[in-house]
Parts: structure tokens; C-alpha cells; sequence
């Protein structure tokens, strides 16, 4: 109970430290214009006249890739540039419930400027008759990718207080976890690579699991490839803050 | 109770902390007084769960702070230096924040951060975003924050820094007000404030406890204690005769003096009080006394005497 309302008091805290700034608002308006320039001009969506939102989707792991950790490098890096975790971690508030606070608001945001793109399905449903069911299964993935990029960002943001550097750290590693299992880059790899070693480093990425629920195929594989990504880089974060405050 | 026992911190090569042992009780208000990085903050923070000791142990009222930092945080108010705060919220938010991570919600945590306005005088400025706040005002949204859970133990890390004598007074006032109840481990290195509301002082130079006593034990061991400047109706030659006849008298200096009236003074052999016997002196050979002032010894050069290191004094010679 204690553990669930300090993570509260500092989710709402960060929450409101968001809308504080015009960065909130800024990346919301980029993330739009950006999704919707994809969607619309490059992907083509009127033309294709197709009622899905593939050309909607397909474009979300390379926005993320630049945009979520924008978002991410500050998590940390800003506590250390402030000096202010230093009063966080000397309230008994553990790095494990900071982190969860800190991963919640974070992610709420991120789901809020997600959900603002609701404009896209509508047109889809005006265009003809979409499938319900695999836009949904498509805004779920996109929810979780957005998840597993943040918490590579906020353990980014753990390790420096440049946030520079965290922010391209996070997005080399970002770029791993894409490219990792992206067609173009495993169909070069396999030409010099053995298929098992192609497929092995292809399961740690992102992308097939991201195209599986694209299709609107809910497989419980992939929940838990994104909690395990996810869980493994927020546990990798605790390990960091652990060390430079010595718990 | 704060007790520490053989504390040591190394960052790298550098021991900034080397083995310090103290205990301190209730009631007391300790000034922890050092030249800068002599290791006060590095201390405050392992004793506030913050950084860990390279080895040695801290408890709190009783909780090893190594073993279970969130139980031993929960008894401390801490103020770390230069007053970190989350500068984009408004005093009254941050205080609710801090009550909240604290442990306390609804009603009950409005009303510690409103008794926390009050008690600290930031009710003017409750709605100001932290950053806009001179520094008296944010120094005071700090303490506020340390005071919120009313913990026993309160450790201040410079609270009077870069303040100007009338907000450096107020800290001070609420200092000495909170004092009976608590304890209180301040560092600084404004001596008059150690003389003005410590009732105890530790100097730590080089990572290491040089001295720990009363601040007015610690004067006197000032070179210059007790020295007795005396003005007296008499000749110059009897007066410095007769005055350096008092056994506990090292030296007479003649500092001044016309030919009726010397300006004397006296170092005692081993800081002795020497006020009485000078009055008996004069007063056998019907001298008349104009004026008379004793040394009260001076904590900055004891200060400067235990903490000058040798590159210092490279450096000035
Ligand atoms: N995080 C750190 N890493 C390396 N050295 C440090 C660190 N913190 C403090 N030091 C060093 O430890 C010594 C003591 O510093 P500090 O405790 O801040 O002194 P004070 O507060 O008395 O001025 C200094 O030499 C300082 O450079
Ligand atoms: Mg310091």
C-alpha cells in the first residue's frame, strides 16, 4: 500500500511536470504531425482507399525511435542536474517505486498522445468498413513498443546526467531492437549469416512481435516478449540507481 | 540517538571520509564545522542513507542505516546542500510532494504542508513556482520540507549559506526553537553561528575528526586566550615590574603608554584567568585601574589553528 502511493505521489508529480512545460504540448503536436504526414503522404491512405491502418502502423517503431526517448532522457538525467534525487531517495522512497512512478506517468503520456491520434480510425471507418478487432490489437502493440522504448530511455537517463548522451544511447539501442528483426535487414543478413543465428538475434527485436499484433493476431508471446523487454530494462535502471545510492 | 561508528568513505584513491566515530543525543545541536572539502557533506549523506560508507556503521534512533535505509530515512529530516528543489512547482505543491513520498495523504497531507507554510512564513509565496523564490525564501521551502514528518533527527547541510544576516537569523531562530525535542547535525563554517546555537562542535579537516567539544571548551584553547589588556594610572617601569611578579604572568607587553598612564598587557603561563590577581596588584600599589579586558579566545583561530593543512601553509609562506 505504502509502495503503491508513494509510486502514485511521484506518477502525479511527473504528470503534472509535463503539462508544466511546453514540451508536453510540442511533442504532442510533432508526434501528430509526423504520424499523420506518414500516414497520409507517404503511405499514401486515401489513395490505397483501403479501410486498415497498416500504412498508420508500420510508421510507429521509427517515430518512436526519435521521439520516445525525447521523452525519456529527462526521467533521470533531470533529478541529477537538479539535485533532486537526492531528496527523493533520502524520503524512504526506494528506487524500485520511483522507477514504477516515473514508468507510469511516462507511459500515460505517451498513451495520451496515442490516443489522440483517434482522427486516423475514424477516417478509416468513413473510407469503408475496417476490422475493429485488428485496429485495436494495433493500437495495444503500439501501446506496448511505446512501453519497451521508454523503459530503454529511462535506463538510458539512469546512466549519465547528459541528456545528450542519453538520448542517443537510447536511440542506438532502439535502433538494435528494430533493425534486429526488420525484413530488409535479415534478408541481407541471412546471405552471409546462418538462418539460426539470423532468427536468434531476430526474436530479441521488436519487430516481429510488433507485426504479429499489427495483423491483429493476439499471441500471449508477444505480451510477454514486450513485459519481459520492458521488465528487464526497468530492472537494469533499479540496478543502476541502486548502485549510485548504495542500496 | 545518532551513533557512528568508523566511518569511512573512498571515492576512487581519495578516503574523503577516515574512520570517524561520534555519537550524538537528543537535545543537542551539533555543528559540524570543516574547511570546504574536508568531508562534511560526504558524512551527512551516508548518515542520511544517501551515499553508501565504504565501511564502518551508522544508526539512527536505533535502525542501521546500511541495513534498512527507508526505516532510518523515516526518522530523518535531511537538507542537502544548496538546496535542491523541484524548481517548476509552486511551494505548496512541492510540500504536499514531500508530504506525500513522506507517507501521508488527503487531508492529512494538506494539512502538514499547510502547518509547514506557516511554521516556515511561506504563506506569501504558497503559489509561486519554486524558481521564482529569492534565496531565503527557497532555503526556508527546504527546511519546510525536512520538518514535514516532524522526524527527531534533523541533518542540515549548510541551512545558512548564501543567506543575508536577517534570513540567516531566521533560520537560526527556528533552529533553536525545534532544538529541545530533536537532534540537530548542522554543518557550516560560519563560526559565530557554531557560538550562537550549537551547544556542541566537531571539526573535521582532511576527511578526519580533529576536535569535538563544547564551543566555548573549544575557545579557549585560542593561542591568545585570557591574555589580559589592562589600563592603569602608574609609572611605566614598577607597573611592568610589578605585574610581571604574578606567578601565573609569562610576559608583560608594554602596548602603549604615556608617563603617567601604561596600557599593559599580560600573557598568562597556561591560559589562566589573570583579572584578579592584576586588580590585587594595582590596587597594593594604589594604582588606579581605567580599563581591563580578557581575551574571550576565538573559535576561527582555533578553527585555523586544527584545520590549517599543510598545503595551506605552503602556500601562504
Ligand atoms: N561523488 C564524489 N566523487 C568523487 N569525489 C567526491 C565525491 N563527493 C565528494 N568528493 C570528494 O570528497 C571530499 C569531501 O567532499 P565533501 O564531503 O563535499 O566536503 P565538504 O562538504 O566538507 O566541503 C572532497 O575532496 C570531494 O572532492
Ligand atoms: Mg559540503
Amino acid at each position: 500500500m505504502d509502495m503503491i502511493s508513494r509510486s502514485w505521489a511521484i506518477a502525479k508529480r511527473e504528470w503534472s511536470s509535463y503539462f508544466n512545460s511546453p514540451v508536453a504540448y510540442i511533442f504532442i503536436i510533432i508526434f501528430l504531425a509526423l504520424a499523420g504526414f506518414f500516414t497520409f503522404s507517404v503511405s499514401g491512405f486515401y489513395e490505397a482507399g483501403q479501410a486498415d491502418l497498416r500504412g498508420f502502423f508500420f510508421w510507429h517503431p521509427w517515430l518512436y525511435l526519435i521521439l520516445v526517448p525525447a521523452v525519456a532522457m529527462r526521467l533521470w538525467s533531470e533529478e541529477r542536474r537538479q539535485g533532486t534525487i537526492e531528496l527523493l531517495f533520502t524520503t524512504s522512497v526506494t528506487p524500485a517505486q520511483a522507477i514504477v512512478g516515473k514508468m507510469v506517468a511516462a507511459w500515460a503520456f505517451l498513451g495520451l498522445a496515442l490516443l489522440l491520434t483517434f482522427p486516423v480510425p475514424l477516417t478509416a471507418a468513413w473510407l469503408g468498413q475496417p476490422d475493429w478487432g485488428v485496429i485495436v490489437s494495433g493500437y495495444l502493440a503500439s501501446l506496448l513498443l511505446a512501453g519497451a522504448y521508454l523503459a530503454v530511455g529511462m535506463f538510458t537517463s539512469a546512466l549519465t546526467r547528459n541528456q545528450v548522451i542519453s538520448f542517443a544511447l537510447a536511440v542506438v539501442l532502439g535502433l538494435f531492437l528494430i533493425l534486429a528483426g526488420f525484413q530488409p535487414v535479415t534478408e541481407l543478413l541471412s546471405q552471409w549469416a546462418p538462418g539460426w543465428l539470423v532468427d536468434g538475434v531476430a526474436a530479441f527485436s521488436f519487430m516481429p512481435h510488433y507485426e504479429a499484433m499489427q495483423r491483429g493476431v493476439l499471441d500471449a508471446r508477444d505480451f510477454i516478449y514486450f513485459a519481459s523487454v520492458t521488465g528487464f530494462m526497468l530492472f537494469l535502471t533499479q540496478l543502476v540507481l541502486d548502485n549510485r545510492t548504495g542500496r | 540517538m545518532i551513533k557512528v561508528e568508523h566511518l569511512v568513505k573512498k571515492f576512487g584513491l581519495r578516503t574523503a571520509v577516515d574512520d570517524i566515530s561520534f555519537t550524538v543525543e537528543k537535545g543537542t545541536v551539533l555543528g559540524f564545522l570543516g574547511p570546504n572539502g574536508a568531508g562534511k557533506t560526504t558524512t551527512i549523506r551516508m548518515i542520511a542513507g544517501y551515499l553508501p560508507p565504504t565501511s564502518g556503521a551508522v544508526t539512527v534512533n536505533g535502525i542501521d542505516v546500511g541495513a534498512d535505509p527507508v526505516g532510518a530515512q523515516k526518522q530523518i529530516g535531511y537538507m542537502p546542500e544548496n538546496t535542491p528543489l523541484y524548481d517548476e512547482m509552486t511551494v505548496q505543491a512541492f510540500l504536499r510532494f514531500m508530504a506525500e513520498i513522506r507517507g501521508f495523504s488527503g487531508k492529512e497531507r494538506d494539512r502538514r504542508a499547510a502547518a509547514m507554510l506557516d511554521v516556515c512564513m511561506l504563506g506569501s509565496v504558497r503559489h509561486q513556482p519554486i524558481e521564482t523564490l529569492s534565496k531565503g525564501y527557497r532555503r526556508r521551502t527546504c527546511l519546510a520540507q525536512t520538518l514535514i514528518h516532524d522526524p527527531p533527527v534533523l541533518l542540515l547541510d549548510e541551512p545558512t549559506e548564501g543567506l543575508d544576516p536577517n534570513q540567516k537569523q531566521v533560520v537560526r531562530d527556528m533552529i533553536v526553537r525545534m532544538a529541545p525535542e530533536k537532534i540537530i547535525m548542522m554543518s557550516t563554517h560560519v563560526l559565530e553561528e557554531v557560538e550562537a546555537i550549537c551547544s556542541r562542535v566537531m571539526i573535521i579537516s582532511e576527511g578526519r575528526l580533529k576536535a569535538d567539544s563544547h564551543p566555548a571548551e573549544l575557545k579557549k584553547r585560542s593561542d591568545g586566550f585570557n591574555t589580559l589588556t589592562i589600563e592603569v594610572l602608574a609609572p611605566a617601569e614598577p607597573a611592568v615590574a610589578a605585574f610581571g611578579r604574578i606567578p601565573d604572568v609569562a610576559q608583560v607587553v608594554r602596548v602603549a603608554g604615556t608617563a603617567e598612564k601604561q596600557v599593559l598587557r599580560l600573557v598568562p603561563r597556561d591560559k589562566q584567568s589573570l583579572a584578579v590577581r592584576a586588580i590585587e596588584t594595582a590596587a597594593e600599589n594604589r594604582w588606579l585601574v581605567t580599563e581591563l579586558r580578557s581575551e574571550p579566545g576565538r573559535l576561527d583561530d582555533v578553527f585555523r589553528q586544527i584545520t590549517t593543512t599543510a598545503d595551506v601553509v605552503k602556500k601562504s609562506a
